[in-house]
């Protein structure tokens, strides 16, 4: 006879069952690999590649090389500068398409280029921007250059690659956040005698606070770790952290290097989800004691009521 | 009220004006490379129409077509390990209580936020580490671990949405827990499920930095291929092949038009 679980009992094992699976998958291929990597950060590199298992904080000390430092603050500038004018191009896009009754054919827009392979979109803009390139040819065709302008392998031609490969990330998740916004509000703040500029920004980015933070780690976090980008359109001078992180496993081998690099790639990305995670609680919170307030408010107002 | 419509108006136009721009900025690159792959001569100096590229490719491609073939085996093969993994995860982590439950919820989150990059190193250091040779498992087994967090967490949100009282009628009518799964669970979050896996088709087909690292010899897929070719030396085929794509990724994106909204809000 089959023996009857107690609901607890029953619940635990069904639990598990369930989610034994993809929980065993991740630790034995995502636990296991960032801890190998936070371990080997802190060991001897080997002589042929590999490591020596003694304790060294070497990988770290490297990292203050200046060659180091100076592709760290270029990858921070880099990353920065592209992210904020993704969130700035977006928010409008964002808005229009929440707007817009044509919704599922703006979505279908968006996500074709984004869609399409990553190494196809920046070989698109390798024949754009290359001396022979669509662009050159087509300058001078109209006369207006003689020699070919240098556009590509310098950080300008990263940047704007980087923008259109990350554009996409910073507009579904506005577009998001912004279809749920009730625009009545905007009405509400502007009949209260605000004007169009202050109704978007005092009431309409409030609002979708956790939208923004989203698409704003969505982008930052891929471009800080961007490695085909600055590879293939950038110059000597424009590599990025996540381009010493290949080299040092590939070409150097040094894995210690390698590991504390990836450190602290994963740190700083660490630090942006939880910043997200937060401020998303926080904005929820919010709306919680915004909610009690209001019944608060009401029932004063019924009580005076009826007091009277 | 007349000036309200009127400033709604000229709002709702910079914002459209901005969005048809970026759209022009978003296709531009892509239609700059699709005409070209038209041009009878290598280059950007236009001589006259000829399909001479798609030949090229079709028949003169092997490598090429193995590479492909690749792809779409791997996408495939780890699409449904995730769908059915993450599936079965979400369920469990949803309804039920249990140990270690608060830690899957929060692996589950990492790799779809952490850099590709260390994605890419940590597995193959770890690969390395434990000495599993490097190919196309190595290869199935990565990108199973970059698609199910997707899955997981779009599941999850379909299922947020879930009246449980209909779990607790189905197991009142007598329904064990293997017929409530498949009668009433599943059938009801099958959007959910159907956008995960293509979610999780388009992303491996698309991947290049994690298959980069963890690829051995003879293993490559499409995009390794692609990269190949672009650091060698320009090709028009790769003209040619973009075109084949972005077509293929249209079909993909028409026959899935139900789904967009929710592929939009989980990416």
């Amino acid at each position: 006879m089959k023996r009857i679980l107690k609901p607890r009992e029953r619940e635990r094992m069904l639990g598990t069952l369930y989610s034994a699976p993809m929980g065993l998958w991740f630790t034995l291929f995502f636990t296991i690999p960032i801890s190998i990597i936070i371990l080997y950060s802190f060991l001897k590199r080997g002589l042929y590649g590999g490591v020596e298992w003694e304790f060294s904080l070497s990988a770290y000390r490297q990292m203050f090389n200046p060659s180091f430092a100076k592709v760290l603050f270029r990858t921070v500038w880099i990353s920065i500068i592209s992210t904020l004018f993704c969130l700035l191009i977006a928010l409008p896009c964002g808005y229009a398409m929440a707007k817009s009754k044509h919704q599922t054919f703006l979505l279908f827009l968006i996500i074709i280029p984004f869609w399409t392979n990553s190494l196809i979109r920046i070989y698109a803009w390798i024949s754009i921007l290359s001396s022979e390139g669509f662009l050159n040819t087509l300058l001078k065709n109209l006369g207006l250059i003689d020699q070919s302008l240098s556009l590509i392998y310098n950080n300008q031609a990263v940047i704007v690659v980087l923008i259109y490969m990350y554009l996409p990330f910073a507009i579904l998740p506005l577009f998001t956040t912004i279809d749920k916004f009730d625009f009545s509000l905007l009405d509400a703040a502007r009949d209260l005698g605000a004007t169009k500029l202050e109704s978007i920004i005092k009431v309409m980015i409030p609002n979708i606070k956790s939208g923004v933070s989203t698409a704003f780690i969505f982008t930052f976090i891929p471009i800080f770790g961007a490695y085909t980008v600055p590879l293939l359109v950038g110059g000597k001078d424009s590599t990025m952290i996540g381009n010493i992180i290949v080299d040092q496993v590939s070409k150097t081998r040094n894995w210690p290097l390698a590991s504390a690099f990836s450190m602290v790639l994963t740190l700083i990305s660490l630090i942006g989800v939880f910043w997200m995670l937060y401020s998303g609680k926080k904005e929820l919170h919010q709306e919680k004691n915004n909610q009690q307030a209001l019944e608060q408010n009401i029932k004063t107002h019924h009580s005076q009521r009826g007091k009277k | 009220m007349s000036h309200h419509r009127n400033t709604l108006k000229t709002s709702f136009s910079f914002s459209y004006t901005m969005l048809s721009l970026v759209i022009v900025f978003l296709f531009i690159p892509l239609f700059v490379v699709v005409f070209f792959s038209f041009n009878s001569v290598k280059g950007m100096q236009w001589e006259s129409a000829s399909l001479i590229w798609y030949k090229t490719l079709i028949y003169e491609s092997p490598s090429l077509w193995a590479a492909f073939r690749n792809s779409l085996l791997i996408a495939f093969t780890s699409s449904i390990s995730a769908t059915i993994l993450g599936s079965l995860a979400a369920i469990g982590i949803k309804w039920y209580r249990f140990k270690g439950r608060s830690y899957i919820t929060t692996v589950s989150y990492l790799p779809m936020v952490l850099p590709e990059v260390i994605i890419g190193i940590s597995m193959l250091i770890f690969f390395s580490a434990v000495k599993i040779r490097l190919g196309l498992f190595t290869i199935f087994v990565a990108h199973t671990t970059f698609n199910l967090p997707f899955v997981f967490m779009m599941v999850s949100a379909r299922l947020d949405e879930f009246d449980y009282s209909t779990l607790e009628a189905a197991r009142d009518l007598g329904a064990n827990e293997r017929q409530t799964l498949l009668k009433v669970i599943v059938p009801s979050i099958i959007p959910a499920i159907l956008s995960g896996f293509l979610m999780c088709i388009t992303m491996s087909l698309e991947d290049f930095v994690i298959t980069f690292f963890v690829s051995g010899p003879g293993s490559g897929t499409l995009p390794l291929y692609v990269y190949s070719m672009i650091r060698y030396g320009v090709s028009p085929v790769i003209n040619a092949l973009t075109f084949v794509m972005i077509l293929g990724t249209m079909l993909i994106a028409f026959f899935f038009r139900k789904f967009l909204k929710t592929v939009a809000a989980s990416s």
